[in-house]
């Protein structure tokens, strides 16, 4: 095999000043034509390690050991003005967010030429303006001239990304970082974006580091895939050997906690949380939340253990972990028996922006313990459904009925009853649970809104709300910034508990989690479902989910319910097209290893 | 060996709840003050205004003569009797000194907390409202904001007469557009986030909105305006003390001081250096306390950042 194009050897990045380590004894390859995906979970160090192969390190930081080469060259060693040519010419880096990587005040057509003008001086004009359409057609943009003068802000976020993966192609660069391309996008959107990004380094032969946390997105475009966690990469190998078998505790329950498109499974979450840079326990990484912790990887951190054709993995019981039973979810699939009663209804439903149709003669049923799903892409208008319902917003006709009672509008002109049944959970828990208040004061008023009752009795019934989403007391004391995301989560449902509601609107509550705790809070709310009789209305744009929690399914598209029904029929037998695309543009491991055979629409 | 591993899977696979660490740092609740006391210039603001402060309301206890009291021939130099000497009309200048302070403070106190509270009210209401109220408060508001201050308080002291409430209202008045086009703008970016959304969807009533939800997010800037408020407070209250408009005489005041002894400042300076220096050196303290207060806020963003 010829030379890797990349290698990085005992890469270790450290805070300036205290040495605490960011990242440590990262060691990679990347052969010339090879997606090598880098997954992990926020905070393990994908992104600083992304960032290391462009000779950069986030402020604050500062390279504190090992090499990084790049085509034959320590990126360490380069000066200024080298790593100025490096960057772009012979690294380049697709960003997460196109919106902003992209100069608002430039056309479209001056940025790709900058680029080329930087690398590519001794070009004559008329060639850079060749090579600039070269660029767009090969991601398959127009070439004309129209779209050469349009600024980004005319693009929509699919256009801008390509612009980005032109940009990054145009100087044929031998090594490609992508830091979650696709993460800001829609999945139908996301797949041409993926397809264009592995044509591309197929056909140019370009070595690429795919930085992201979505393993199924990795299943589908990568040939090698790493593992992070807390800084290490815990596993590498083939994708095969990632994805079928695997042997890294932590890989291991990784990938329970992924839900499948195709896999009809539960998803279960990893217990405990993740250690941050300064706070790492001593030994390994991962044994506070691993079955298989012992003495020896409570005192030291696992060595690389070779398991032949390119599979590493770092722990001591990487024999015991595929022997090991992986605990079944507390989740339940299938359908479930579902009370008859309707407790919500909404009919002939059209909401308003201003001068902006919305939404068009929605018609929905929620049983009693039932859990529709209600999924769409962005601008889909699902969460202004999701808000008309609950009464934030109030631009709206039609009805919204709370068992028989026909509900105001507004929320403020509700009952306290109507507004005591339909809670509303948010999707940014950093952003849903005031800053200022402790999480006891947050669950306190809530309780004092809707079940008056003697102070002193608050702290008890604080503490029993925070039991049912298994919290411990003592973060009633808390503030929200003191907690992890998926804790924070949990106290906006216990928020929302505390008002003994029947219905609980979640509007895309998992999506500022990652996975492993996406995974516990959906068995979570499985659980509080079946414990508590509560109906759901479940606001999500990924498709893979709804099979772990939903009963019924209605997919939106721009402002309207294409089709609704039951959660197997719609995935096996989707009758509206948009469907259709939508679960072929889903990205499913099982189906990307040959393990399912591909979803409905892509027959 | 094996046995321990099953005992290990069984723990896991029962409903473990996530413990939150012991550990986690105590919160400080007020971490911007203890930001801003980590600068010197926040320290020695404070040094100052401390000191002058004491003067102020232990000063007529300690003072050798009464204010009024005639000690001596007018304008004497310091000597034995009276340290700093006689004032113009014979009175003994640190007696006057000590008893002068507490008008300045208290004036300026209490203008600076009228202007917070009226400002901090009009500014909530017209950020969370964002609707034809926002319009109506913020215009007048610009209107109000047009007259400089100076001159609004000195058109009433003229037209009703030198009264003590009245330069506390005009001053706290023309305070309060200031501090009400600052609150709503740090208040703008909150009532647009998620927990004053989740508030209205269970019906909290809108002061409770206002006052609970969104004023704790601003005490932030809102410190930080206190102390600029402040310090323009006591330059106002001085001011117009020295003008004649407040405190009137024979009483003790630092700006009266200023005014009685200006014409013999030759003569026997230190009947004006001293109040002249107390005023000065309040104003450059309060204004450190605010500097090391809003560069504690810009550094607790910064951090918030990276």
């Amino acid at each position: 095999m010829s030379a890797p194009v990349v290698e990085v050897s005992d890469l270790r990045v450290e805070l300036e000043g205290s040495g605490v380590d960011i990242v440590d004894e990262i060691a990679l390859q990347i052969h010339a034509g090879e997606v090598l995906g880098l997954v992990g979970e926020s905070g393990s160090g994908k992104t600083t390690v992304g960032m290391a192969l462009l000779g950069h390190v986030r402020r604050g930081g500062k390279v504190g050991g090992g090499a990084v080469a790049v085509d034959g060259r320590d990126v360490s060693a380069l000066g200024d003005d080298e790593l100025r040519r490096l960057r772009g010419g012979v690294v380049a880096y697709i960003p997460q967010d196109p919106g902003t990587a992209l100069n608002p005040a430039l056309r479209i057509g001056t940025q790709l030429a900058e680029v080329l003008e930087a690398h590519a001086s001794s070009w004559s004009e008329e060639e850079r303006r060749q090579r600039v359409r070269e660029a767009l057609a090969e991601v398959a943009l127009p070439t004309d001239g129209v779209f050469l003068r349009r600024y980004p802000h005319q693009l929509s976020g699919g256009q801008q990304q390509r612009v980005a993966i032109a940009m990054a192609f145009a100087n044929r660069p031998k090594v490609i970082v992508c830091d979650e391309p696709t993460t800001g996008l829609d999945v139908t959107t996301q797949a041409r974006v993926l397809e264009t990004v592995r044509d591309l380094c197929r056909s140019h032969q370009v070595a690429a580091l795919y930085v992201t946390h979505d393993l199924a997105v990795v299943a589908e475009l990568a040939d090698r895939v790493a593992v992070m966690y807390a800084g290490r990469i815990v596993e590498s190998g083939a994708r095969e050997a990632i994805f079928s078998a695997p042997r890294h505790p932590y890989t291991r329950r990784l990938l329970r906690a992924v839900p499948d498109i195709a896999g009809k499974r539960t998803v279960v979450g990893i217990p405990g949380r993740a250690a941050l840079p300064g706070s790492r326990p001593e030994g390994c990484f991962f044994h506070p939340r691993c079955p298989l912790a012992d003495d020896e990887s409570r005192s030291a951190f696992p060595p690389v253990t070779e398991l032949g054709g390119g599979h590493m993995v770092r722990c001591f019981h990487h024999a015991e972990a595929v022997k090991h039973a992986e605990p079944e979810g507390a989740g339940q699939l299938g359908p479930r028996t579902v009370g008859e009663e309707l407790v919500l209804t909404v009919r002939d439903l059209d909401a308003h922006y201003g001068a902006s149709h919305a939404l068009f003669r929605i018609d929905l049923d929620v049983h009693r313990e039932e859990c529709l799903a209600l999924v769409g892409e962005s601008g889909s208008g699902k969460t202004t459904l999701a808000r008309s319902v609950s009464g934030l917003h109030s631009d709206y006709t039609g009805q919204v009925r709370l068992r028989d009672d026909p509900l105001p509008e507004a929320a403020r002109r509700r009952s306290r009853e109507a507004r005591k049944e339909i809670q509303y959970i948010f999707q940014n828990p950093y952003a849903s649970l005031n800053p200022r208040r402790t999480i006891g004061q947050t669950i306190g008023r809530q309780l004092q809104l809707f079940y008056p009752g003697a102070r002193a009795d608050t702290g008890r019934r604080v503490a029993e709300c925070l039991e049912r989403v298994a919290l411990s007391s003592s973060a009633a004391s808390r503030f929200p910034d003191q907690l992890s995301g998926g804790e924070r989560q949990r106290v906006a449902i216990a928020r929302a508990l505390a008002a003994q509601p029947s219905v609980l609107i979640c509007d895309e509550v998992t999506s500022a989690l990652d996975v492993s705790v996406q995974a516990a809070i959906i068995e979570l709310l499985g659980e509080l479902r079946r414990d508590m009789g509560l109906s759901l209305l479940f606001i999500t744009h990924d498709l893979a989910l709804i099979r772990t929690i939903a009963d019924r399914v209605a997919v939106m598209n721009k402002g309207r319910i294409v089709e609704q029904g039951s959660v197997d029929g719609i995935l096996t037998a989707p009758s509206a097209e948009y469907t259709r695309e939508l679960l072929a543009n889903t990205p499913s491991i099982e189906v990307a290893l040959g393990h399912a055979p591909p979803t409905a629409a892509s027959t | 060996m094996s046995d321990q591993t099953a005992d290990r899977a069984l723990d896991l696979t029962l409903e473990q709840p996530p413990t939150l660490i012991e550990a986690a740092p105590a919160r400080a609740r007020f971490a911007l003050v203890a930001d801003a006391l980590r600068l010197g210039r926040t320290r020695v603001g404070l040094g100052i205004v401390t000191v002058l402060v004491l003067i102020a309301l232990v000063g007529p206890l300690v003072a050798p003569y009464s204010p009024t009291e005639f000690v001596g021939i007018p304008n004497s130099p310091p000597s034995s009797d009276a340290m700093f000497g006689t004032d113009a009309l014979g009175r003994d200048v640190l007696s006057r000194f000590l008893h002068g302070g507490r008008t300045v403070l208290w004036l300026s106190a209490a203008a600076t907390l009228l202007g917070i509270v009226v400002g901090v009210v009009v500014g909530l209401i017209a950020a969370y409202a964002r609707n034809w109220l926002d319009d109506v408060l913020m215009r007048s508001n610009d209107v109000l904001l047009a007259f400089p201050q100076i001159i609004f308080v000195l058109l009433a002291v003229s037209a009703i007469g030198p009264k003590l409430w009245l330069i506390v209202l005009t001053v706290g008045l023309t305070h309060a557009p200031r501090v009400a086009r600052v609150i709503r703008g740090a208040a703008l970016e909150v009532v647009e986030r998620d927990f004053v959304k989740s508030a209205e969807v269970v019906g909290e009533a809108r002061w409770r909105i206002v006052f609970g939800e969104v004023l704790p997010n601003v005490t932030s800037p809102l410190l930080v305006e206190v102390g600029l408020r402040m310090t323009y407070s006591i330059g106002l209250v001085a001011g117009i003390s020295f003008l004649g408009f407040g405190l009137q005489p024979p009483d003790a005041d630092w700006g009266l001081m200023i005014n009685e002894n200006r014409l013999s400042l030759t003569v026997q300076p230190w009947s004006v250096v001293l109040p002249v220096i107390a005023i000065g050196f309040l104003t450059v303290g309060t204004n450190l306390v605010t500097d090391g207060l809003s560069r504690a806020l810009a550094g607790i963003d910064r951090r918030a950042d990276s």
